[in-house]
């Protein structure tokens, strides 16, 4: 029962991270599209200027738990994403620098190249999210210890020797830059106002569509490459709540979007992602890392995670620390609710 | 293998150590930064809120690249230490799992308030947010050394049918005896390094009378601080440490001083080269009788030389500890004398004028940087040939599928990467000390 409570609380603190993180990075990839100017450009940065580095955190606090209660997943996975991984560490990095280095200096190059970089770095990090989520979804070549080393690409194909990025998980990373710059447009737009909110309204509907579109595709690919997702739901009809979820979420983004209730439209979407989400992490339950070889290699709750004591006493002290944490992110969000004021001195 | 083993190692201790120059004056700045916010409530003096928003604005540069160079260290040792961390996860996972969730937020909730939220809070609540930050910090140094004392000195486990380990005391990993003087040490370390930035950049603005009145507000601050941090970091800090070294790691307090042969009132060297094929110390100008009374509180105490002990429980880079320890002391010893003479120099109000301390209090300035870094040298490779002192080996440690050429890849990576950080922080701190303080409103106008 303790794997499966730590399974779900890892769960649920990458979705809040996804839905957190996910719109700075959604802002950060429309950045150099909807923000035209100066002043355009620093509405977004103050959008989520004070916020970027708490929602970064759920990524640590979740990487924290993960490591404690799975303690073979997390040395699997990240030494076998070994590559992909440094090259989000580096992309982290730029980016960071990027938000909190763009306004030091008023200067005609100091700025362009920060935003440039904020941008791409935004916008990379996306599609690699996507795809890290594409390998756990197709499994990765798993051995007998429970260890496996991917190169970044071999014949992009999800055979038996497969890449970090083949034509699956490129099309997941896609599906993930598609879905976090709808996400981003939908926060902008409820964050600002004035030409560039109408551009970042226009992108958010551009950005549904396109969504619309790849939910399906990226569903019917990841249906064929992971047998185990349409067990699942064969299995446990009740598991189709997670998709359901999801439809909810999409169609509401549409329906608030054209209504003009903004923040409700930002919501939708995000349910949506948790619904996406959540329909995955079913299916693929109990496992926590398929593998492309022989089935019982793979990593499941059962034989990643940690002893007993261990998950119980985790459970104390995660218990009051993840209240507090919600104190705060809330605290802090509402202390910058509204609509961003560039006159206004400060965040 | 052989040369995976050096690359995975060097990569942790090249990003670890850049690291740590952000932490350290984090650790330190934080709390002064909080002193200045509280002398300026009680003075009512808001030339001390104008120190105070100064010196958030390289805080905020400061703790940025903390932020980002220290979001690759939690993510290395299941990347570079897949091994540790499959045997180990289940045990330090606790202390690293907490500073994520009960540090991390707090600072990043604060930070943005403690920068920006002058005026929102007034001055009470931002003295709050100030203090916010710094506990934050703090805390998160607890749960750091927490976790490295646990690999100096692990507590509050049995091993299980396979060998692995087993947690079965998190009262004992959170509270290990190992931790309680290694994270005072610590602290007072980042503490030393932020008396001295401060320090040097006052006495810099008197000596260049760029902000002279600023400058001396700084050293009214820093030196009685400074005075007292240089003297508990090496006592009781340091001597503490010392001695749970001694007792807990023989070898290692033995490598610390080149000590090869067993004696009585075994000595300390303040010159001396280790040479690791005759087994001796060359050129040793020493001090009979202090290493054993430092270990053990008596000057003819017997303290066990190396020989003693199977090589192959040595550390490793003897020579490269040896200098890092003496490196340490030999600069404590030397920051205590500016220090102490600059608070006499201060309290009989004759510090603005005496050139010499000024200048010597400004060239200090990168020094603290050293030390701290050799003091962690000492620490990591003293625990060699171990990962986990007497468990685990830091040969069996490591992630068997990433390749020496992977490894440097990403090695070379960051080296890049973090070389251009250095010159980035160098330039922007550069051009806030020179703009100086006079800031009105924010500490910051914000992005």
């Amino acid at each position: 029962m303790l794997p499966v409570i730590w399974f779900c609380i890892v769960a649920v603190m990458v979705a809040m991270y996804v839905v957190l993180d996910g719109f700075d990075l959604g802002a950060g990839a429309i950045h150099l599209g909807v923000a035209r100017n100066d002043r355009e450009r620093r509405m977004v940065l103050r959008s989520i200027g004070p916020v970027w580095d708490g929602n970064e955190v759920w990524l640590l606090a979740g990487g924290g738990a993960l490591y404690f209660a799975f303690p073979a997943l997390y040395a699997s996975s990240f030494s076998g994403f070994y590559l992909p991984l440094m090259i989000v560490l580096w992309l982290l990095i730029l980016r960071g620098c990027a938000v909190e280095f763009r306004s030091h200096i008023d200067n005609a190059v100091w700025r362009p190249f920060w935003d440039v970089v904020f941008s791409f770095a935004s916008a990379l990090l996306a599609v690699f999210f996507g795809a890290a989520l594409g390998n756990v979804v197709r499994g990765v070549p798993l051995n007998a210890d429970g260890d496996f080393f991917l190169p970044l690409w071999t014949d992009f194909m999800p055979g038996p020797n497969p890449g970090i990025l083949d034509w699956y998980t490129i099309l997941i990373g896609v599906f993930a830059l598609v879905t976090l710059i709808q996400h981003g447009s939908l926060w902008v737009n409820y964050k600002t106002e004035g030409d560039l909110q109408s551009r970042a309204r226009r992108t958010a509907f551009a950005a549904w569509m396109a969504v619309v579109a790849l939910t399906v595709v990226a569903t019917i690919a990841s249906f064929s490459i992971q047998p185990k997702l349409a067990q699942s739901f064969a299995e446990m009809p009740f598991g189709y709540i997670f998709p359901a979820l999801a439809l909810a979420g999409m169609s509401g983004v549409a329906v608030f979007l054209k209504k003009g209730e903004d923040l409700k439209a930002f919501l939708a979407s995000a349910i949506y992602i948790i619904g996406m989400l959540t329909s995955v992490v079913f299916g693929v339950f109990p496992m926590v890392l398929p593998t492309v070889g022989d089935p019982s290699t793979a990593l499941t709750i059962h034989n990643a995670s940690a002893p007993e004591y261990g998950l119980r006493v985790g459970l104390a002290w995660f218990t009051p620390g993840i209240i507090l944490a919600i104190g705060y992110t809330t605290y802090l969000y509402s202390k910058f609710a509204g609509k961003v004021n560039l006159d206004d001195a400060g965040h | 293998m052989e040369s995976a083993l050096a690359l995975h190692r060097f990569h942790f201790a090249f990003t670890i150590t850049f690291h740590y120059i952000f932490v350290q004056l984090t650790l330190g700045l934080g709390f002064l930064i909080f002193l200045m916010k509280i002398l300026a409530l009680k003075t009512g003096d808001e030339r001390w809120n104008e120190a105070a928003r100064f010196w958030s604005k390289i805080f905020a540069i400061n703790f940025a690249l903390g932020v980002v160079t220290g979001i690759p260290m939690e993510f290395q040792f299941g990347t570079n230490w897949s091994r540790f961390s499959k045997g180990a996860g289940g045990v330090i996972g606790h202390t690293l799992g907490m500073e994520g969730l009960y540090t991390f937020f707090l600072e990043s909730s604060f930070l943005g308030l403690m920068l920006f939220g002058e005026k929102r809070l007034g001055q009470i609540g931002h003295t709050i947010a100030t203090a916010a930050v710094w506990i934050g910090s703090w805390m998160s140094g607890y749960l750091i050394v927490a976790t490295n004392a646990w690999m100096q000195h692990p507590t509050g486990y049995h091993l299980g049918p396979k060998g692995e380990i087993l947690l079965n005391s998190w009262w004992s990993l959170v509270f290990n005896e190992w931790a309680f003087w290694q994270y005072v040490h610590t602290i007072t370390g980042g503490i030393v390094t932020g008396c001295f930035v401060v320090c040097g950049v006052g006495a810099y603005y008197i000596l260049t009378k760029h902000h002279p009145e600023a400058g001396k507000r700084f050293l009214r601050l820093g030196v009685p601080a400074g005075a007292l941090a240089t003297l508990l970091v090496a006592f009781p800090t340091g001597d503490m440490q010392a001695k749970l070294v001694a007792k807990h790691q023989p070898v290692t307090l033995a490598a610390m001083e080149a000590l090869f042969e067993t004696s009585k009132g075994a000595p300390l060297a303040i010159l001396g080269q280790p040479d690791m094929d005759k087994k001796r110390l060359d050129n040793p100008f020493i001090i009979p009788g202090v290493l054993s009374f430092v270990a053990q509180n008596r000057w003819t105490a017997e303290i066990r030389g190396l020989n003693e002990f199977p090589e192959d429980t040595w550390p490793d880079q003897i020579p490269l500890l040896y200098f890092a320890f003496h490196i340490m002391v030999g600069l404590g010893t030397l920051f205590i004398a500016v220090m102490a003479s600059s608070a006499v120099w201060l309290w009989r109000g004759k510090l603005f004028e005496a050139k010499p301390l000024l200048w010597a209090l400004m060239m200090f300035l990168p020094l603290p940087y050293v030390a701290n870094t050799a003091g962690w040298m000492t620490t990591e490779l003293g625990r060699q040939p171990w990962l986990i002192y007497g468990l685990l080996r830091t040969a069996a440690g490591t992630s068997p599928h990433v390749s020496s050429g992977s490894a440097t890849f990403t090695l070379l990576g960051f080296m890049g990467m973090y070389s251009m950080l250095f010159m980035l922080g160098l330039f922007m701190i550069w051009r806030e000390l020179d703009h100086g303080p006079g800031t009105k409103g924010e500490a910051s106008t914000g992005y």
